[in-house]
């Protein structure tokens, strides 16, 4: 209850967080909404030399819908995210996974940057940017660069983020108009983190067939990990294509046995799971 | 009920009168307590579940900034502290000296000036170990070649206790029709109060006088203990329990941490604050639970039960810390006979030391009862099941009769009411039972799997009678002084310590019953073992049987004074006086009387010659035989086929606790042990690894229900006054928390019972359902 | 480690103070400025035992530093009521027994608060998820759910009276 000492810094622009990580390297970690972090830091898990606070820095929180796609600023906040009518509409998605992430008020806090950076296989978003295609900008002092969704996870508590680098902004291209995604959770109680946890999303033509689709798994492996379904694209959507989606799920999960359930159980579980996101995914097409 | 509304006497649902401050945030819990020069305490806590100390340097840690002390075992030793006895007769390390026992036993205490600066300096602390094999199972700790972890007993097995009659049992057997024999284990759970437990001990060297503030239910025990133990004269130790964040029967021991701070008040001269960290709490402090039974019930095949034998046996822990009452090393197990008329029962225990904390008594268990109720209860379940006998039928069948009171049960507990079949009838009314037994014929049909599970239970509460009840020599009597100011307010103190139960509610509301006197002019003060009378404290669903009856004792003997006072004044003859709650009026002549604030008045200014001025009384009430409250409950549940996840549909409690002194914070005690019993039986486990690591030691990993999972219950009572006491009170705080979970347990197994299912071990996970419906071919 | 000067309004009163960076928040509240109304409960972040609102919103003071309050708004459960005037949410809690121990109530109290403010008419299931980030133990949540039920109707009917 108690974290070890540490110098902080409250910088006004990103820039001056940058050369903060430039110049402390390992010995730095920048804190966002600290939900994760500050609870490592109490356990003295984590005990940063110096901590860099983002929270000061302006133009970090906003949800800007364009032609393109939407753009969603690194420092917002969960429960923004969470009660945001476009994001609950068209990237619906990602509302079910905000609001199966910890409680309202761990998500008053709580940015979305953070829960996709920490590289925990248990965090609820990166399944639903991976499954929408999401691109994130990340930047650092040689400058900007963009990272896949899909490339940014590389094992447990590793992402593609380099030391000195801050992720800024996360992109979603526009869906077709004929979308729809879902996350299922299964989790012991409210809060907790999930047993197994499937992110899906397709669009599908006027004949239902499958133009796109995606589908990622959370707390199911040693990161989040996508499900390569590019083999269904062009099948109907229906019970025996999503059927089969499942098989790919249960195929590509690859997770341990904890106080959370056995291994055999999740992986059944990322069947019915994938399954379920599935179905909802077009119940919300053919509602809309 | 016949109170005028102003005076809020007995059954009136009252708000509390404590609640102003909680609902401000001025309660004055004990990390609220701040005292001038207070030091804090951290603790080296053991990575390891077993193993020896090789060396522990503390030069470091000692010349931290804010450090003003470091403590080992070996410092205790030189003051013969370095162990302490346990309420169970053992005795328990205080910090180690050549061994830990248990992952995150405390091993070093650093004293220091701030709670951060002791954690730093408590980093610093360097100690060497060398692991020993753990022994985490108690069946393999009782088998022959185990690791000895209590060097000082040269034995794993803590002791062997039987009650009953083996013979008569062994012959009913022989003559059964049917026996069902069924293993359960009753996990190893935590009590998980919302504030973690604490001490602040200050020594005033001056004055020569030990103050403990202490998040503790008995703090006169405590208090005793402490003298026997230090040596110190009792009038010298003040033991202060504040307001308590929750107890459940987790704050009754004196933990390890407590006796440092004490130490290390004494060493500094300054006051010492401890308070655990959730985790800390988690790991350490008194778990409740953890036994392995095998019950078997022998029953004609009409399903009339004849014979019931139980074994257990019980994970201890490293000591044997058992709060229980000291003739009853498995508290109150022997209720397992339930609400049946069984002929015979045989109860057999073995009890084993593993390499976790001790404890044993906690999280509303009413001294084991919980493990009892649920015993017998899912016993009666399987044993439906095997005569394919309506679990309800069943259960009438068997009870015994309201007429048959008081019952003498085979294992020796004479019950003083109850009307269990009442009880039930009414859960099933108010359940639409067999509505319910008609949907899950339909489902069953279409596959869908539903589930209803009864719990008949009856507890045993208000420890304890003198002849048989006594914590460590001392009997379990209850106390109450009450003292009548002149105008005509009171002052009531007593021996127990509430930690949310309402006491300061409760208690007035019986006084003002007694004398009439509205209960906004009763105060009510519990905890300062200065002030309050000797009490066992507030634990096991006493208070109201033993506290609740000393105030009415009490304030009977205040009004037969009062009557005196008020014969005096009326100048008429003491028989010539009738008592109308507030007042005594002359018989026949109702202008004539003297109001009790009237009486009060005159005691102090008008007393009759020959009587002592003054309007008090003590009462130490020996209850005459415990009570036992009785329920029934019934639970719906629906199993998502695909994932195994059962929900809870409905649930239907009947409660009969006798007398309701205050009908709104009896709900909200069913209400809260309904949760509890909830948890138990879905969401919570103590887990430990093979190598004695605890997997769940924080509020992460141990998961207690949210008001998400919770269930809405509904609630319902019947009332069997309780014969022998005082009010027809009987206890209630615990009675759904032994009850509930057998029911909850017996409503996912009778989903599941049409495949062949008979059992399933407490907590239901999702994934055991799930393995289950895989293994019967439900899910391909 | 240097101390960092903060500043900020509590309870509407400006307040000053020279704080380490780690110290937590609700440590800040409680030790710092002597508001012990809000509690420790864990160590995780799961029991909401420490919730005040900062700008507003509701959140938990133990996964906060007290540096990252500089500048900020808070308020505790010391605050809600005014000039000796319980404010509705405290004398539904009180009226329906929405508490036993008292232990989580202040932070249940402002949670409640929060979302009241901002959903003055929840169904039982909004308001079950609005505090499912604060563990109780005592109560089983029932009454709990009844006292902010009775709170909303309560502050709306103050609404309707303004």
């Amino acid at each position: 209850m108690y974290p070890a000492p540490f110098e902080y810094f409250a910088p006004r622009s990103l820039d001056e967080a940058i050369s903060l990580l430039e110049k402390y390297k390992e010995d730095a970690k920048i804190i966002a909404g600290g939900q994760s972090l500050v609870i490592l830091m109490k356990h003295r898990l984590a005990r940063p030399k110096y901590l860099i606070d983002l929270n000061r820095i302006p133009g970090l929180e906003y949800v800007i819908e364009g032609d393109e796609g939407i753009r969603i600023g690194a420092m917002t906040r969960m429960n923004d995210i969470a009660e945001n009518e476009i994001i609950k509409k068209f990237y619906s998605i990602i509302y079910d996974a905000a609001i199966n992430i910890a409680d309202s008020l761990v998500r008053n806090m709580g940015t979305i940057g953070g829960n996709l950076c920490h590289g925990d296989p248990a965090s609820d978003m990166p399944a639903a940017m991976i499954a929408l295609n999401a691109i994130y900008t990340v930047r650092g002092p040689k400058g900007e660069r963009k990272i896949k969704a899909e490339d940014f996870y590389i094992d447990t508590f590793q992402t593609a983020l380099e030391p000195d680098e801050i992720l800024t902004e996360i992109f979603i291209p526009k869906p077709e108009p004929k979308h729809g995604s879902a996350y299922e959770k299964i989790k012991r109680r409210v809060g907790d983190f999930a047993i197994a946890a499937v992110g899906a999303s397709i669009s599908v033509d006027e004949n239902l067939r499958i133009k796109k689709i995606g589908i990622a798994l959370t707390s199911l492996g040693p990161k989040v990990l996508k499900v390569d379904a590019s083999e269904l694209i062009g099948s109907i959507a229906n019970e025996e294509t999503f059927e089969k989606a499942g098989e790919l799920a249960y195929k590509t999960a690859k997770p341990s046995s904890d106080i959370r359930g056995p291994a055999e159980y999740k992986k059944d579980m990322a069947k019915v799971l994938t399954i379920r996101a599935l179905n909802l995914s077009l119940k919300r097409i053919l509602g809309k | 009920m016949s109170t005028q509304k102003v005076i809020h006497g007995i059954g009136h649902a009252v708000k509390r009168k404590e609640d102003p401050r909680f609902i401000t945030g001025n309660g004055r819990y004990l990390d609220d307590i701040k005292l001038p020069g207070m030091l804090y305490l951290a603790f080296v806590r053991s990575p390891y579940a077993h193993a020896k100390i090789k060396s522990i340097n503390v030069e470091k840690a000692k010349n931290m900034p804010g450090v003003v002390a470091v403590i080992t075992g070996k410092d205790l030793q030189a003051l013969n502290l370095a162990w302490m006895p346990t309420l169970a007769n053992d005795k328990q390390m205080v910090l180690p000296v050549d061994k830990v026992v248990y992952q995150s036993q405390a091993v070093v205490a650093v004293v220091a000036e701030d709670p951060y600066l002791a954690k730093d300096a408590a980093e610093a602390v360097e100690v060497e170990y060398e692991p020993l094999p753990a022994v985490v199972d108690p069946r393999k700790a009782l088998e022959k070649g185990a690791p000895i972890i209590r060097e000082d007993k040269g034995t794993n097995h803590v002791l062997h206790w039987e009650a009953g009659n083996k013979e008569e049992v062994e012959k009913l057997f022989k003559e059964a029709d049917i026996v069902v024999r069924q293993e359960f284990y009753y996990p190893r759970i935590h009590v998980a109060y919302m504030e973690p437990c604490g001490v602040i001990a200050h020594y005033d060297r001056i004055a020569g006088k030990l103050t403990v503030y202490m998040t503790t239910q008995a703090p006169h025990a405590v208090r005793t203990v402490i003298s026997l133990v230090t040596g110190m004269p009792e009038n010298n130790i003040r033991i202060i329990s504040p307001d308590i964040g929750g107890g459940f029967g987790g704050k009754v021991y004196v933990y390890p941490e407590y006796v440092v701070a004490i130490v290390a008040s004494i060493m500094t001269g300054r006051p010492v604050k401890y308070v655990f960290s959730r985790s800390e709490d988690m790991q350490t402090t008194a778990f409740a639970r953890d036994f392995y039974i095998t019950g078997e019930l022998a029953a004609k095949k009409d399903g009339k039960v004849l014979a019931l034998r139980v074994k257990v046996i019980a994970d201890h822990g490293a000591f044997q810390g058992d709060a229980n009452p000291s003739k009853f090393p498995y508290g109150l197990f022997t209720i397992v006979t339930g609400a049946y008329d069984f002929k015979a029962a045989f109860v057999e225990i073995d009890g084993a030391y593993t390499n976790k904390p001790p404890g044993g008594i906690a999280y509303r268990c009413s001294f084991r009862v919980t493990e009892a109720a649920y015993t017998i209860e899912r016993l009666m379940d399987i044993l439906a099941h095997e005569l394919k006998m309506d679990p309800a039928e069943l259960r009438l069948k068997n009870f015994i009769p309201s007429n048959k009171f008081p019952y003498k049960s085979a294992l020796g507990w004479e019950y003083d009411s109850g009307n269990y079949e009442a009880a039930l009838r009414k859960a099933m009314e108010l359940i639409n039972y067999e509505e319910l037994r008609k949907e899950q014929e339909e489902k069953r049909k279409k596959g869908e799997l539903m589930g209803i599970g009864i719990s008949s239970f009856v507890e045993i509460v208000g420890a304890g009678p003198s002849h048989i009840f006594d914590i460590l020599g001392i009997k379990m009597f209850e106390s109450c002084e009450i003292r009548i100011h002149p105008t005509g307010a009171v002052i009531a103190r007593f021996g127990t310590r509430a930690q949310g139960q309402g006491h300061e509610t409760t208690f007035a509301q019986v006084i003002a019953d007694e004398l009439g006197i509205p209960i906004e002019k009763i105060t009510v003060e519990e905890g300062d073992t200065d002030t309050c009378p000797y009490g066992l404290g507030t634990y096991a669903s006493r208070s109201t049987p033993t506290a609740g009856a000393a105030a009415a004792v009490a304030a009977r003997k205040i009004k037969e004074k009062a009557r005196k006072i008020a014969a005096h004044l009326l100048e008429v003859r003491e028989e010539d006086l009738e008592w109308e709650r507030g007042r005594f009026y002359v018989k026949g002549v109702p202008s004539k009387f003297k109001t009790i604030e009237e009486i009060a008045f005159a005691a102090y200014t008008n007393p009759p010659p020959g009587l002592e001025p003054g309007l008090e009384a003590v009462a130490y009430y020996n209850p005459p035989n415990m009570t036992f409250p009785f329920g029934s409950y019934i639970c719906v549940v629906d199993i998502d086929k695909q994932t195994g996840i059962p929900k809870v549909r409905k649930f239907v409690a009947v409660d009969d606790c006798g007398v309701r002194i205050n009908p709104l914070i009896v709900e909200g005690q069913i209400h809260g042990a309904l949760a509890m019993g909830f948890g138990t039986a879905f969401l919570e486990q103590i887990i430990y690894d093979e190598n004695g690591n605890n997997l769940t030691g924080n509020f992460a990993d141990y998961t207690i229900p949210t008001a998400v999972e919770t269930p809405k219950w509904i609630t319902d009572q019947t009332v069997t006054p309780s014969p022998h006491h005082p009010l027809g009170a009987k206890g209630v705080g615990e009675s759904a928390t032994v009850g509930s979970p057998a029911a909850f347990v017996n409503a996912v197994v009778d989903a599941l019972a049409h495949l062949g299912v008979r059992h399933i071990d407490m907590p239901l996970y999702p994934w055991k359902i799930y393995k289950i419906l895989k293994e019967k071919g439900v899910i391909k | 480690m240097s101390k960092r000067h903060i500043s900020l309004v509590v309870n509407g009163k400006k307040v000053e103070a020279d704080v380490e960076p780690r110290m937590l928040l609700v440590h800040f509240i409680r030790d710092v400025l002597g508001l012990t109304g809000t509690h420790v409960g864990c160590d995780t972040a799961n029991c909401g035992a420490c919730t005040v609102l900062l700008d507003g919103r509701a959140v938990k003071s133990c996964n906060i530093f007290a540096v990252q309050a500089d500048g900020k708004e808070l308020l505790t459960i010391e605050g809600l009521a005014k000039n000796g005037q319980l404010h509705p949410i405290q004398q539904a809690f009180w009226e329906k027994h929405g508490l036993q121990c008292g232990y989580c109530t202040p932070g249940m109290i402002m949670t409640a608060y929060w979302f009241l403010n901002r959903n003055p008419n929840p169904t039982e299931e909004e308001i079950r998820n609005a505090i499912s980030g604060n563990l109780c133990r005592c109560t089983g949540y029932v009454k709990i759910v009844e006292a902010i039920q009775y709170a909303a109707e309560l502050m709306r009917s103050k609404e309707v009276k303004k």
